[in-house]
């Protein structure tokens, strides 16, 4: 299969077609405590993370808590 | 003396709820926090890697403060929405402080996209602190869709210009069935005492503290200024009066010189 590319938060990266949301995430995170992912505006349930599979153009956004408001 | 602040189905012995951003060191704002007494404190959502990740909620925890996630940055109900429920998701917590902006030069809510998200969010389980204008019609939109509170700006934040419409305040707290937690443009103690004596059921503030010269002693103040406030506002004033009112009894009473 040919890579392919999504948007990890906001910056293009080519992953192998097969990887799951979970690769993608521990790549990105050293730590998966107080992190919450969405894919396409959607948020995607931790559980869910090992079997979701990602298309071209997926907008991944991996977010976290911060000093604010 | 202070009665517990009573939000949904939560109580807090403090009525000055903490935001966590503007502070130069987690060691600082740890310091501010203690000082404040403060029981539930603001965190924003971030991609992660953008900015201290993980320290701010490992402190919150240590410290054994609530956290209220909020929706810092978000121009449209759309993102606010979907914010609140990554927030939901990281955090295990279905509170949000709920904000919605319409520009980034005056952070002012937008009252439109705010009242939406605040609908979609009530219908979708979460318990929702809007930060809102000093609008009684607004306010009393946002509590009729099932807001757990109502939080209307003293004046844009982190401007430390105090509370510029009082009387509005004043209408909002008169009309609300919910708490009404002032929320921005807090500068100094005496601000926060006003917000009290106007009927606030608290105070919510980060820059006053953060950005202070000396974030832990303003804290204090505020502290002390709003429960100052608050029992200023219980032990009902005097009456205000154009002329004197002798406190020293008559002068029929007076020796005769």
């Amino acid at each position: 299969m040919n890579p392919i590319t999504v948007l990890v938060n906001g910056e293009a990266q080519q992953i192998p077609a097969e990887r799951k949301l979970s690769e993608v995430v521990d790549a990105h995170t050293a730590s998966r405590s107080g992190v919450a992912v969405a894919v396409d505006g959607e948020v995607v349930p931790r559980a869910l993370w090992p079997e979701h599979a990602l298309a071209e153009g997926a907008r991944i956004e991996i977010l976290t808590a911060v000093q604010g408001g | 003396m202070t009665e517990p602040l009573k939000i949904a189905d939560r109580s807090y012995d403090s009525r000055l709820i903490m935001g966590t951003g503007g502070a130069p060191s987690l060691e600082i704002l740890r310091e501010a926090l203690i000082t404040s007494g403060t029981r539930l404190t603001t965190v924003a959502m971030r991609r992660v890697g953008t900015g201290t990740r993980g320290s701010i909620l490992e402190l919150l925890t240590e410290l054994g403060i609530e956290i209220l996630p909020n929706t810092a940055g978000c121009l449209t109900a759309g993102d606010a929405v979907l914010t609140a429920r990554l927030a939901r998701e990281a955090l295990g917590n279905s509170w949000v402080k709920l904000e919605v902006i319409a520009d980034e030069r005056t952070l002012l809510p937008d009252p439109i996209e705010l009242l939406d998200a605040a609908r979609t969010l009530v219908d979708d389980g979460f318990t929702v602190l809007p930060y809102t204008n000093d609008d009684p019609v607004l306010a009393r939109k946002l509590e009729d869709v099932g807001c757990a509170a109502v939080m209307p700006l003293g004046s844009p934040i982190g401007s430390g210009l105090g509370i510029r419409n009082p009387h509005n305040i004043e209408l909002i707290v008169e009309a609300a069935g919910v708490p009404v937690i002032l929320d921005a443009g807090i500068g100094s103690a005496s601000d926060a005492a006003l917000a009290m004596e106007l009927g606030c059921a608290g105070v919510l503030l980060a820059s006053a503290v953060t950005r202070a010269q000396r974030p832990a002693l303003m804290a204090a103040a505020m502290r002390d200024a709003v429960a100052a406030g608050y029992a200023s506002r219980e032990a009902g004033r005097i009456p205000r009066r154009r002329f004197a009112l002798a406190s020293s009894p008559s002068r029929d009473e007076s020796p005769a010189f």
